[in-house]
């Protein structure tokens, strides 16, 4: 899994930002409304228009589409395609990309057993509960085997049960897989809870980087923690 | 609830067919003005097993097939272009915009001076008055797909070209159909109007000879298919849409 590299970024939130994300690390991104969390996913992505270069593993992907960079992307809406089953859903980066029929079915097989939705194989997104569309969502960034994992704020439209529970998932499959991921997150317990890093942004810019495996403690007083900490739907330390 | 909702709706005809007759029964007008529903049904049994109104009926479904394939692939596949295209669709919206309004019937003089009074007439009215409709159902469609499910499909390896045919296409479909439904029924009015104007054969030109000869109860028989085939049509489409997305919406 690649060392990510983003620099001199500029674009119509960033004026030269620069930020490296390790092997295997999971980087939280915490900051308020507008600080530009979900551009640098989409930068990372390729799916906006941006001056600088973003490098996975050394080698520059500027010119690189999106399709050919590999990542996994957990939308905040999830994006799921509502004309397609479950499983034409979960397989559908398969499909595209031309696997063997054989070679889909196993995988979706795979993946529905390990998010624990194999009873919604042939059932449509519109009949899912909300943790289950998240289940799939993630399922689906998953099955592309992709290098980068994005995860723009997954947890925001659940209850407080799915979200604790998604959460170990998505923990217990970063360490499983070891794939390179970056959540952003309103939240900052969740941030800490499942960050090795946390990097702190505001207007476009990196405030601060922390490194959770160092004991770092966040000043829950500072605005920029405090203001994206509002939205928290779950029992969380800022509030208080 | 199944056969209270089919009484719901016949018990209205039946009232009226009632009427109908009743007022024919009483001779408050002449027969040749306003004939009976018995004698229309007898005109139409004459007309079918003599074969005029099924040769008549075949020339005008086979103009409406042909105009109305033709104009919806045309108007489907511009449609595509244009809503996938903000550079094109820039280019040519304004010249569709100003044709849009023209009424379908209003380019016939035009054609008959172009083309001539022949087969092609109603051929190419019908494809007019399709075109437009369809063609701005699919670029509304197009548009209208959510840009997070273009993206998702990007990160998850499509191509721009099967993100259009696995994604965008399939849920334009709604909006397609929408333009394809009303445009089906609208097809049959116009071929009417044109084998009215110009052409010697079809409904429309029974209907404008049974006039010359003062049939009412032929012009009545022919305004019934008319209604049946725009029905037959409108519905199949909503049938076909149904099928397509019922799952899913």
């Amino acid at each position: 899994m690649p060392d990510i590299k983003l620099n001199n970024i500029r674009n119509f939130i960033f004026d030269g930002l620069n930020i490296e994300i390790y092997d295997k690390e999971l980087l939280a991104v915490i900051g308020p409304n507008g600080a530009g969390k979900s551009t640098l996913l989409n930068i990372i992505a390729g799916l906006v228009d941006y001056d600088g270069s973003v490098h996975f593993n050394g080698v520059p992907v500027n010119t690189m589409a999106t399709r050919e960079r590999q990542v996994g992307y957990l939308f905040q809406d999830l994006a799921l395609f509502p004309h397609l089953d479950i499983a034409s859903n979960i397989g559908y980066g398969l499909a595209v990309r031309g696997d063997a029929k054989k070679n889909i079915k196993q995988k979706v097989d795979e993946l529905l057993r390990l998010m624990k939705i194999e009873h919604l194989r042939i059932r449509y997104p519109k009949n899912l509960s909300g943790g289950e569309q998240q289940r799939v969502a993630l399922a689906r960034a998953l099955a592309v085997s992709p290098q980068v994992l994005l995860l723009d704020e997954p947890f925001n439209s659940l209850d407080i049960q799915t979200c604790n529970c998604i959460r170990q998932e998505i923990k217990k499959i970063h360490t499983e897989f070891g794939i390179t991921t970056l959540l952003v997150t309103h939240n900052m317990v969740e941030a800490k809870e499942m960050g090795d890093r946390i990097v702190a942004m505001n207007d476009g810019e990196v405030v601060e980087v922390s490194d959770i495996q160092d004991g770092y403690e966040y000043d829950f007083n500072r605005p920029y923690d405090m203001q994206h900490c509002s939205g928290c739907t779950i029992d969380c330390n800022c509030k208080k | 609830m199944e056969i209270r909702n089919i009484l719901t709706g016949l018990i209205p005809i039946i009232v009226f067919i009632m009427i109908w007759e009743s007022i024919n029964r009483m001779h408050v007008v002449p027969d040749y003005i306003f004939p009976s529903f018995t004698e229309v049904m007898r005109e139409g049994w004459h007309l079918t097993s003599n074969g005029v109104l099924i040769e008549n009926l075949v020339s005008s479904l086979l103009r409406v097939l042909v105009g109305f394939l033709l104009g919806s692939l045309a108007g489907i596949m511009i449609g595509t272009v244009m809503g996938c295209g903000d550079i094109i669709n820039r280019s040519f919206h304004p010249i569709f915009s100003l044709l849009y309004p023209i009424p379908a019937l209003g380019w016939a003089p035009l054609l008959m001076i172009w083309i001539g009074i022949n087969e092609m007439l109603p051929i190419i009215l019908i494809f007019i008055c399709s075109f437009f409709p369809i063609l701005y159902n699919t670029i509304t469609g197009i548009k209208s797909v959510d840009s997070s499910f273009i993206k998702a499909a990007k990160t998850l390896g499509a191509s721009d070209q099967k993100i259009l045919t696995t994604v965008i296409l399939p849920l334009a479909v709604p909006n397609i159909f929408t333009g394809l439904r009303l445009e089906a029924g609208m097809a049959w009015r116009v071929v009417i109007a044109a084998e009215m104007v110009a052409i010697p054969t079809g409904i429309g030109a029974l209907m404008i000879q049974s006039e010359s000869l003062y049939r009412v109860d032929t012009i009545i028989v022919c305004l019934m298919v008319l209604s049946v085939m725009c029905l037959v049509f409108e519905r199949s489409f909503g049938y076909i849409e149904m099928r397509m997305t019922e799952q899913w919406r």
